[in-house]
């Protein structure tokens, strides 16, 4: 047997059953080797259903599968860990033309994706609320924070925070404006927040290593800084702080 | 670092850990007395799945399943999954590992399925080789799976039971014998599974799984079983694990149940059930 030729055979159902597969009398295994289509396929379809909900719901079931099998055809995992399967189903969704009427699905997909890696994400304990407020201003705007590992932000030109809220837990319908959001994780379930505009510069900026101080500057003067933090501080996601010496 | 349960699984029944039973086993466990997870799903960094394993482990012996390593694949084991592997037991300090005959990446592309190989001479060195390294990263003995199979090769000339206790003798591994995979297989390709079964070198099992499958047909008309883990035990099953528990005395017996996964009493149910034929052998 040649694996390169069965695993063709498996991802490819217009090809042939390879050579040399037999039933218990001799004969040439048929369907029986779709057990094994059939288990690749329908495992990773699965996969991809329990990964991404609400491109499922938006989508509709049926479709979401056809959907899903071309998906896994293209893009079979390169990873034995089928908790990160389906990274490229944004560019995926996003370079596939009968869908693009729905422009939004890759940053839904985006999102759910980030929601994934945030929940298997390596855990961090915060740092005492108390620690930050204890700090002089100008001492914090020096200072560059660690943030947590399970903190992910998705940037979109559609109202992405949104539509994930509407589709799970029924918010209000989503408005058409440009949207930005903040996964974070304070204990084990990971949650998307809604950023004010610039946030997610800000969040860039600060997750890039930079001062307070320098990520607040791109952000301009009307920014509120204080809600952002009492976002990060109640999300857990900020986990120490090093102050500039020099 | 923290105080596993237990270094060996207990002569009783486990089942498979799902997420959805974490407070009945906390609450109401018995009659399982063991656990197993398939190590992929614990390979994150931390979070819930790490968090409810830590805290199951410091009641419950664990038994870790591989269910991704290709130990039956042509080219090297992954070892940067085998480092994985190795990471998750210093961890969990698991009472057993296992993984499957069988084969499930080709080249950079994993397949997510256990897939069949040819039972030769030249698959037993191979397969012996991947053994041999997998046993000497991890520092322990494992424990190797007789799959499923739903189809055969021309090329093959060696009897299953000979392929594994082959492969044992050279590796030193030791067998996990899944009774419903040799149901499975002995229907799909025509052989007697008592026969099977008194041929097995239960001297090597470390643990027995049971399942359930469902029935499908070939091309031809003729009963296809497919290991589907998503529904009981069927009584022919029950009937060959009896026999071998008969003959072999009590064993680690796993209840798997993956998909369509009931609620808790009906897999404790299961559980009691392989209690009660564990019992009188003890």
């Amino acid at each position: 047997m040649k694996e390169s030729a069965f695993t063709q055979a498996l991802l490819d159902p217009d090809l042939a059953v390879p050579t040399g597969l037999i039933d218990a009398e001799g004969r040439p295994a048929g369907r029986r080797f779709s057990v094994y289509r059939n288990n690749v396929a329908g495992s990773l379809i699965e996969a991809l259903e329990q990964g991404f909900p609400v491109l499922q719901k938006l989508l509709g079931e049926t479709y979401f599968k056809a959907l899903a099998g071309a998906f896994l055809r293209q893009h079979p995992p390169k990873s034995r860990l089928m908790m990160f399967y389906g990274a490229e189903m944004p560019n995926f969704l996003a370079d596939f033309p009968p869908l693009a009427n729905l422009p939004y699905l890759p940053d839904v997909a985006r999102l759910e994706f980030a929601l994934r890696e945030a929940y298997h994400a390596a855990d961090a304990a915060p740092i005492a609320a108390e620690t930050l407020a204890a700090l002089a201003p100008e001492r914090f705007m020096a200072a560059r924070l660690h943030l947590a590992p399970a903190l992910r932000w998705v940037a979109s030109k559609y109202p992405v925070w949104s539509i994930w809220q509407a589709n799970t837990s029924g918010g209000a319908a989503p408005q058409m404006r440009p949207e930005s959001a903040l996964v974070l994780r304070p204990g084990f379930d990971a949650v998307p927040h809604l950023l004010p505009p610039q946030g997610a510069d800000v969040i860039a900026a600060l997750h890039a290593g930079t001062t307070v101080g320098q990520a607040l500057e791109q952000a301009g003067e009307n920014f509120d800084i204080t809600a952002l933090l009492g976002l990060l501080i109640q999300g857990g996601a900020i986990t120490g702080l090093d102050e500039d010496c020099g | 670092m923290f105080d596993s349960a237990a270094q060996h699984l207990p002569a009783r029944p486990g089942v498979g850990y799902k997420p959805q039973h974490f407070k009945d086993i906390l609450e109401n466990p018995a009659p399982v007395e063991w656990l197993e997870i398939h190590a992929e799903n614990y390979m994150g960094d931390g979070g819930r799945p790490l968090a409810q394993l830590r805290h199951l482990a410091e009641r419950f012996a664990i038994s870790v399943h591989g269910v991704g390593l290709s130990i039956g694949g042509e080219g090297g084991l992954d070892e940067g999954h085998l480092a994985r592997l190795k990471h998750l037991c210093d961890w969990l300090k698991p009472a057993s590992f296992s993984e499957h005959l069988a084969w499930s990446s080709h080249d950079d592309t994993f397949l997510n399925d256990l897939l069949p190989l040819p039972y030769t001479a030249a698959t037993v060195a191979r397969v012996a080789d991947h053994i041999d390294r997998v046993q000497e990263v991890l520092g322990r003995r494992m424990l190797l799976e007789n799959p499923s199979s739903y189809l055969a090769f021309q090329d093959a000339d060696l009897a299953e039971v000979e392929f594994l206790r082959e492969v044992a003798t050279r590796t030193g591994c030791g067998l996990l014998l899944d009774v419903n995979n040799v149901y499975v297989s002995a229907t799909n390709l025509d052989f007697d599974a008592e026969a099977y079964l008194a041929d097995f070198p239960v001297e090597l099992v470390g643990e027995v799984h049971l399942g359930g499958h469902f029935a499908d047909m070939d091309d031809h008309g003729a009963p296809l079983l497919i290991d589907s883990h998503g529904c009981e035990v069927v009584d022919p099953v029950w009937q060959l694990y009896a026999g071998l528990i008969g003959r072999a005395g009590p064993l680690p017996t796993l209840i798997e149940w993956d998909n369509d996964v009931p609620d808790w009493p009906v897999l404790a149910a299961e559980a009691a059930r392989a209690a009660r034929i564990l019992v009188p052998a003890a």
